[in-house]
């Protein structure tokens, strides 16, 4: 099954690379208001944003450059569109967060708008319905970023009738360390002599994309 | 009365982390659900937490929320019967 990667986006370290190309941005040294920022220095209009934990707005915000930069994105089917994710912390920064409303029984106020987000699948959900995607979804816990694992899930899901499309990748927030690696890969032949990004989808690439 | 609306609008910004919304954006009268804030069935739980957290108020009978929750100014005059 021969797929193609047609568009990136990295967010690591208070940066940002779209295919590729590093984005001019202001590097706050806070992850979570460099996320805030770089929300309104792409001029998102999504209030929905500001209630999502950082593991949400990392993955949400990697997959709208990616998206934007994908000029076929509008033409797929989105019942059509997966989205395969991964990650090693799964969702233990809001888990935390959790942890700190229910630890003083004397102020004991768990709140529902941090519990829902204490599954890190709820990122996937969160692209979902931003983008209308309707397609088959997964999201993996792995030890590290596993490329092998990435490409055999999101080519095997390539080769059913049901996706021709697939945003994927690695959103990662385990305290002050904040990581996505976000692409877009699609069910056509892979053409080098095509202008703009386009990469097969293999291994080997994607974990070029990672690293 | 005035100034427990205005902790309410306060609070309620904060709880639901409605960032983009000023204070002077929101009329005590205006629906909280359905309207421009943009609520959700989470928030309204959020707000069932923030009656009990800020003000020690308890709902006994679910079915009394949606009146208690119409708006800040229901929310306000809730409070101030109940508070304890």
């Amino acid at each position: 099954m021969e797929a193609t990667i047609v568009s990136s986006c990295k967010i690591k370290n208070n940066a940002v690379w779209v295919n590729g190309i590093e984005m001019k941005v202001d590097k706050s040294s806070d992850p979570v208001l460099f996320l805030t920022d770089l929300y309104k220095h792409i001029n998102l209009s999504y209030p929905k944003f500001f209630k999502m934990d950082s593991l949400c707005k990392l993955g949400v915000l990697a997959a709208e450059l990616a998206i934007r930069n994908n000029s076929q994105f509008e033409n797929y089917q989105k019942e059509k569109v997966a989205i395969i994710f991964s990650n090693h912390a799964s969702s233990i920064e809001t888990d935390r967060n959790h942890v700190k409303t229910i630890a003083d029984k004397s102020q004991y106020f768990p709140s529902p708008a941090i519990f829902v987000y204490t599954l890190p699948n709820i990122v996937i959900g969160e692209i979902a319905i931003k983008h209308k995607l309707t397609g088959e979804n997964a999201f993996f816990v792995t030890e590290k970023f596993d490329e092998k694992l990435m490409h055999t899930y999101v080519s095997l899901a390539l080769q059913s009738n049901h996706t021709t499309a697939a945003i994927c990748g690695w959103v990662n927030v385990d305290g002050n360390d904040f990581e996505a690696v976000v692409y877009c890969v699609e069910k056509t032949k892979f053409n080098q002599d095509k202008e703009g990004f386009n990469k097969l989808h293999h291994p080997e690439v994607i974990q070029q994309l990672y690293n | 009365m005035e100034e427990l609306i205005e902790n309410l609008k306060k609070q309620i910004i904060e709880q639901l982390n409605l960032a983009e919304v000023n204070l002077e954006d929101i009329d005590p009268a205006a629906p909280l659900f359905g309207g421009g804030l943009g609520l959700d069935s989470i928030d309204a739980l959020e707000l069932i937490v923030l009656l009990e957290k800020y003000y020690g108020i308890k709902i006994q009978d679910p079915k009394d929320a949606k009146n208690i929750f119409a708006s800040i100014q229901s929310m306000a005059d809730y409070i101030s019967a109940n508070k304890k």
